[in-house]
Formats: C-alpha cells, sequence, structure tokens
C-alpha cells in the first residue's frame, strides 16, 4: 500500500522537527505501541522507552531524505517496536516463544543496522562529553549544539573576553576529540 | 596557537564562512599539506557526529516533552500492567502450587532474619538526628530570636523537643510521604519542612517498625499539592554499580550525594534492604535514593559503624508492598497511587535535581 497524502505530509513536517506533526504522530500511535508491549510482559515504562526508540528510527529515516515508505506508517513503527522489543526481552532473557500477537511484519532489518551504529555513535558522543567534566561541557554544548556565539558565551560563563572563551573551547574541544576518536576508531 | 587558528579556519572553511579568495587559498594548503587535509577530513566527521547527537538529544527531549503533555491533555493513557498477571497466572497456573509452598518456607526463614537483624542493631546506627543535646542552644537562640519580629510563625509545637530528625519525599502529589519509622518512632506530633524553609504539619498513618517505613500525610492548607510527581517508584530491582544519587537534609539544607549499587542485600544478607556506597550522615534516614532515570530506587535507613561508605536502603519494591497490604483496611491509603513513570529521565542532573527537591522534605519528629 502507499503511503497516503496524510502521512506523507506528517513525516515531511517530522523531518523538519515540526512539533505539530511529531504531536499528531505520537498520538496516533502510542497506544498501540503500548498495548503490544504490556501484553507481552512490559510495562507502561517499558512501552515509552520503545516508543520513544521507534520515534528516533523514524526521525532518523524521514530526516535521511531517502525516505519512502512502502506500507502504511502504522505497520511500519508496529514492526520497529516489534524488533526492538524482542531485543530487549532477549536481553533480559525473558524471551518466550509464544509471545502474544507478535506476528512476523514488514522487514526493518537495514532500518535497525543503521540504528544501532547511531545510537552506539549517539552513546559515545555522550559518554566522551560526560567525562571532559564542567565547565567544558557546557562550552561546548553552547557553542556546537546552541550555536550561540563566542562573545555571548564569554559574557555567561565569566570569561574577560571573546578571545579567552576561544581559547578554552579550544582546549576543551581538543580533549573531547581526542576521548571521541579514542572509542570511535575501536568501532569502525 | 597556531593549531588554534588553523582548526578555526577548518571550521570557517566548513561552515562555509571564507571568502573566495581564502577559500582558494585554503584548497591550496589542503592540496599541499596532507596534515591540515587529514584534520580538514577528521574534523567533518567530528563536526558531523557532534551535530547528529545534538539533533538526536533534542528530539528526545521534545519526545518526552510530547509524551506528558499528550498524558496530562489525555489524548495517550497509561495503563496498568495488569494483563500481565493475567497472562502469567494462566501460563503458569501449575507452578503456582509449587511456588506456594516455597513461600511458606521463605516467610519462615525471613521471620527468623528479621529476628536476627534486631539484634544487630549495635552494629548498625540509625541515621536519624538526634536532638536533646542540641536542646539547650535552640532554646537560647529560641529567645534571642524572640526579641526580633519574624513573618515565619514557627508551626512546631511549643515547650516541646525535637525528638529525631530525618528526611521524608512524596509518593503521592496529594501530601503523602514516605520517610523511616525509626524516625517519627514514639513521637506526639510531626513537621515537614521544604528546602524554601515552609514548614508543613503533618500525621503519621501507619509505621512499621519491621520494614522501617513510616507514611505521613501532610494536613497543612499551606501545602500546595502537586498534579504529577517527577519520580516514579521502580517495582523491579537495580543491577550492581547503577550509579545512584541521594537528596536529604543531614543538616538545614537539601543536600545532593552520589553513589552506587554496591549489593543487592542488605546487613547480613537481609533481602528488605539493599547495600549502596554513599556518604550518609544522621539526618539521611528515610531520603529517597535514585537511579540515573530518577527513579526511587530505596530508601536510606542504616550505615554500618564499623565500615565507611557502607549505606543500607530498604528497596523500593517495599514501598508498593506496603501500600498494596494496608489499602486493604486503610480507607486513607487507598487514595495513594504510587507513581510509576519517571518524567525526568534523559535531563542533565541538574535539571533533575530542579524537579526533584520540591518533593523532599525535612521530617521533624516532636
Amino acid at each position: 500500500m502507499k503511503t497516503d497524502v496524510n502521512e506523507k505530509a506528517l513525516l515531511e513536517g517530522l523531518a523538519q522537527n515540526d512539533r505539530t506533526a511529531i504531536e499528531s504522530i505520537y498520538a496516533m500511535q502510542y497506544n498501540m505501541v503500548q498495548t503490544l508491549i504490556i501484553n507481552n510482559n512490559g510495562t507502561a515504562e517499558d512501552a515509552k522507552d520503545i516508543f520513544q526508540e521507534a520515534m528516533m528510527v523514524l526521525y532518523e529515516k524521514a530526516r535521511s531524505g531517502s525516505f519512502e515508505l512502502n506500507c502504511q506508517l502504522k505497520t511500519y513503527v508496529y514492526s520497529v517496536c516489534r524488533r526492538l522489543w524482542l531485543k530487549r526481552l532477549l536481553q533480559l532473557q525473558k524471551y518466550s516463544h509464544n509471545s502474544n500477537g507478535l506476528v512476523e511484519t514488514v522487514s526493518v532489518d537495514e532500518d535497525m543496522e543503521v540504528h544501532d551504529q547511531r545510537n552506539s555513535d549517539f552513546l559515545m558522543m555522550e559518554k566522551a562529553l560526560s567525562s571532559i567534566g564542567e565547565p567544558c561541557k557546557s562550552l561546548l554544548e553552547a557553542f556546537y549544539l546552541q550555536k550561540r556565539n563566542m562573545t555571548e558565551i564569554a559574557g555567561n560563563f565569566g570569561y574577560t573576553n571573546a578571545d579567552n572563551a576561544k581559547n578554552q573551547k579550544y582546549k576543551c574541544l581538543m580533549r573531547l576529540k581526542k576521548l571521541f576518536f579514542s572509542e570511535y576508531k575501536n568501532h569502525v | 596557537m597556531e593549531q588554534l587558528q588553523l582548526l578555526e579556519a577548518v571550521e570557517r572553511y566548513l561552515q562555509n564562512e571564507m571568502g573566495p579568495e581564502e577559500k582558494g587559498h585554503f584548497e591550496q594548503l589542503r592540496k599541499t599539506n596532507p596534515e591540515v587535509d587529514q584534520l580538514v577530513v577528521e574534523h567533518t566527521i567530528f563536526l558531523g557526529q557532534l551535530n547528529k547527537f545534538g539533533e538526536a538529544k533534542n528530539f528526545k527531549a521534545s519526545l518526552h516533552d510530547i509524551h506528558n503533555t499528550l498524558v496530562s491533555s489525555g489524548s495517550i493513557k497509561e495503563q496498568p500492567s495488569q494483563a500481565i498477571v493475567k497472562q502469567m497466572w494462566k501460563r503458569y497456573k501449575r507452578v503456582m502450587g509449587v511456588a506456594a509452598s516455597i513461600a511458606g518456607i521463605t516467610t519462615m526463614l525471613i521471620a527468623g532474619m528479621i529476628n536476627s537483624r534486631k539484634a544487630d542493631t549495635v552494629e548498625l546506627q540509625q541515621l536519624n538526628q538526634k536532638f536533646e543535646r542540641t536542646k539547650r542552644t535552640v532554646d537560647q537562640l529560641k529567645k534571642q530570636v524572640e526579641g526580633t519580629p519574624t513573618e515565619k510563625v514557627p508551626k512546631a509545637p511549643a515547650n516541646t523537643d525535637i525528638k529525631s530528625g530525618g528526611t521524608g519525599f512524596l509518593i503521592d502529589g496529594k501530601g503523602f510521604l514516605i520517610t523511616n519509622a525509626h524516625v517519627v518512632a514514639g513521637s506526639t506530633s510531626v513537621i515537614v519542612q521544604n528546602n524554601k524553609g515552609q514548614e508543613f504539619r503533618a500525621t503519621t498513618i501507619h509505621q512499621n517498625p519491621s520494614t522501617d517505613i513510616a507514611i505521613l500525610k501532610i494536613e497543612d492548607n499551606d501545602f500546595k499539592p502537586h498534579d504529577v510527581l517527577p519520580y516514579g517508584i521502580r517495582k523491579n530491582g537495580v543491577d550492581l554499580g547503577e550509579t545512584l544519587f541521594t537528596l536529604g537534609f543531614p543538616r538545614e539544607e537539601i543536600v545532593y550525594n552520589e553513589g552506587y549499587m554496591s549489593a543487592k542485600t542488605g546487613f547480613h544478607g537481609d533481602t528488605l534492604t539493599c547495600q549502596i556506597g554513599v556518604t550518609a550522615n544522621p539526618g539521611n534516614s528515610g531520603g529517597p535514593v535514585f537511579n540515573k532515570n530518577g527513579e526511587v530506587i530505596g530508601i536510606i535507613t542504616t550505615r554500618q559503624i564499623a565500615a565507611q561508605g557502607v549505606v543500607f536502603a530498604i528497596t523500593s519494591q517495599n514501598i508498593f508492598r506496603l501500600v498494596d497490604d494496608i489499602a486493604k483496611t486503610d480507607t486513607t491509603v487507598q487514595k495513594i497511587k504510587l507513581p510509576s513513570i519517571s518524567s525526568i529521565k534523559g535531563l542533565d542532573r541538574v535539571q533533575q535535581i530542579k524537579k526533584i527537591e520540591d518533593c523532599v522534605f525535612m521530617v521533624r519528629s516532636y
């Protein structure tokens, strides 16, 4: 089945980080996923975790530009959640073969592989950032993630001028890069 | 500092902020100098990763936010996980018989353990504050204070001394608190105080000396109920080595501490409690122990006198057990709805604490 017009618009909204679009996808799909998880040994908390991870997968896919959904959005979300949940159950060693209503659906193998890679990249960066300590972490986040300019940052962090802040930022950045790449190169 | 300028140039180049002339010059440099080229490639990867990280982090935060909005607007409902019980019942009917007999034996064992625990109290120190000694100085201070008019009307009963002090935390936004039974044992009245210094009157609605848990209810018109608590209470166990943090009132100020899960059982193998590696002081008793997701996993109770940094906490499952148990007979307790979902998961620690600190109280019993 082809993606209908409405779902396509929602996915475009998702790619642009449009809150209304994300909210409608969330509201439409969440209850289904929750029922799936709860009927299979999970809790509402697990459902939230799994569903949000699936939203990440969808978001990554939507942003990649090459997204063509050749089934209903619902089917896709269901398949991803199913995969994620089975993986979680395996890790917890709770997996039982007669899992209720977990029918095989569309194949999401490739997407899951991409997602796992991204997830491990994310964790690596998170780990590196948390081990450089403060004020480095906040300083780099302010510049690279929140995209604030150096003069403003210098004021907020109590540096006498933008050049001082730049120097400090440079030192922090070198440490972060070193930490990140030492892990990253092991994984690639 | 040459490296600094070079890196800055690379960043400007990658952001396309260079003029055509400078850009040409830089590209030339890249061609002739392999080190510069290598730096550009490496930095591209790095900035790409950093960008993706930022996007993912933002997106995760907005998902949390949306979840909470949708739950409070009623568009999605969090189902209780009763279905499991039904399923399990169907699936494991036969096993139940065996389980029941094992349960019988276990009960006897636990009874034995509780007895031995009582005998051990010499080696353990309960972490409530004893106030007898400081009483005199407090009285003196009071006299001094009474000379100067203050806005705050003390709610503590006049002419009685503080018997014991500890920490407590909300388990229901309507004003139900959990603390240790030994904090409020033998008290005639209880006052709780939040981090802003506001005092509220509270009553002890249940105390259970064997699990060392007490439930208090704030009964004070000044108290504003919370709609939703930021943290949940964990039903399952915790893994060894998980990082934990605590908030408590060993002094007049709320104090934060960090640690880790050391052992799944408590003193002499006590299964009601677990051992955590944090520093705790008198006054921390009854304080919540959180995991990194902001879920309550335990209640601080005692520390071992003979060892440093060995602190025991009652596991959070006991809260569920106690509340379920007494809800059968006590109608006030039936109103308690224990929070199971933590909405502060994924936030950084500073933000988590900002949301939690309003729900942690100093408990003083008179």
